[in-house]
């Protein structure tokens, strides 16, 4: 069809999309070094340069998305690898074990209530707010969690990505005003109410946020989805 | 040689924690069980991670962010599925994770300023 002819060729997309993605980043990350603010977040600015960029050159998103393999499949590997930071950190999550858990359970069943609850009362759908309900897992887990409570899976994934890119805009100036900007609650924070892109924000700050947020992301994720069918049956409404 | 040996070990993680993920009856993705079997692994052996193994994690957490913009980019592609409750969603997704990260913060600052 004459009307979806992209202006790149589908043989140079394996390169074209992750040179796009790496150098959008690398201009988010210039652009936050030279103004300091921490609404210039450089997943942000990425993303939204990519999505114009493959407006103005009319490419799809899936097109654009297969061309990007080589950077998305890293993420597996770079998921595991959070396990470093946490096993040098043991002892500090030893010692804080009954204060993180306490803050998980909290972080994770607020999560879940709240983003139900406030669809509902502003007059969403019953589909969109189960789809809200598991947001702050990361994407996977969430994913999985709104399809089996019948929510929508894209949607969720957007909720998930989008919770993930407002904790990474919104951790540092906030807590650092309440003064409970500790390397600890940084970590479980950022893990918890926003999975890996809110970590991606804390992990350059402090090794221990960086163990905490790794291990936030884990048993936030084990939580949701061990809690997420409990709390949408005793939410009816 | 030594980098490349811990790169395989971290695809080789995720490689058995996408398998055993499969077997578990909660919606756990793989690259999650393999982190909680690298980090078991470590615990068990009560051993460090050695400098390659510390080099090659921190040089993938250091960029930790780019690898999220291709799945991110999406949020463009499905704003249109938004378009009918937009008033709803927003609100209630600005709201909750204020919500979460202010009472996760709050539990942490507590704890820890308890203990000292």
């Amino acid at each position: 069809m004459s009307a979806n002819v992209t202006t790149v060729s589908p043989t140079l997309m394996p390169i074209f999309a992750p040179c796009l993605t790496i150098g959008a980043y690398l201009l988010g990350v210039e652009v936050q070094g030279r103004w300091r603010s921490p609404i210039l977040n450089p997943v942000l600015i990425a993303i939204l340069l990519v999505g114009v960029t493959l407006r103005l050159c009319n490419i799809s998103y899936g097109t654009y998305f297969s061309g990007a393999q080589m950077i998305h499949l890293l993420l597996g590997p770079a998921t595991v690898a959070l396990a470093i930071p946490l096993v040098v950190s043991l002892d500090h999550i030893r010692r804080g074990a009954r204060t993180i858990f306490t803050a998980l359970v909290v972080g994770s069943v607020t999560g879940m209530v709240s983003g139900y609850a406030l669809v509902r009362l502003l007059g969403g759908s019953r589909l969109v707010a189960l789809s809200m309900l598991p947001k702050s897992a990361t994407t996977p887990i969430a994913i999985e969690i709104a399809r089996s409570l019948g929510g929508v899976p894209p949607l969720a994934a957007v909720f998930a990505i989008g919770g993930g890119i407002l904790v990474a805009v919104g951790i540092n100036p906030i807590l650092r005003c309440l003064k409970w900007d500790s390397p600890g609650a940084l970590g479980i924070a950022a893990g918890t109410a926003g999975s890996g892109i809110g970590a991606s924000q804390v992990i350059p700050q402090h090794p221990l946020a960086a163990a905490f947020a790794g291990l936030a992301i884990g048993l936030n994720g084990l939580l949701t989805a061990v809690l997420a069918p409990l709390i949408s049956l005793s939410l009816r409404h | 040689m030594h980098l490349l040996r811990s790169y395989f070990v971290l695809l080789l993680c995720q490689l058995i924690g996408e398998t055993l993920s499969r077997g578990i009856p909660l919606p756990i993705p793989g690259p999650v069980v393999g982190m909680a079997l690298l980090a078991a692994w470590y615990i068990g052996r009560r051993t460090q991670p050695g400098e390659h193994m510390t080099r090659a994690a921190n040089g993938l957490l250091a960029w930790l962010g780019l690898l999220f913009v291709p799945a991110g980019v999406g949020i463009v592609a499905n704003l249109a599925l938004m378009r009918s409750e937009w008033l709803p969603i927003s609100v209630a997704l600005v709201g909750s994770t204020a919500l979460t990260l202010l009472a996760t913060a709050w539990m942490m600052h507590r704890g820890e300023r308890s203990v000292g």
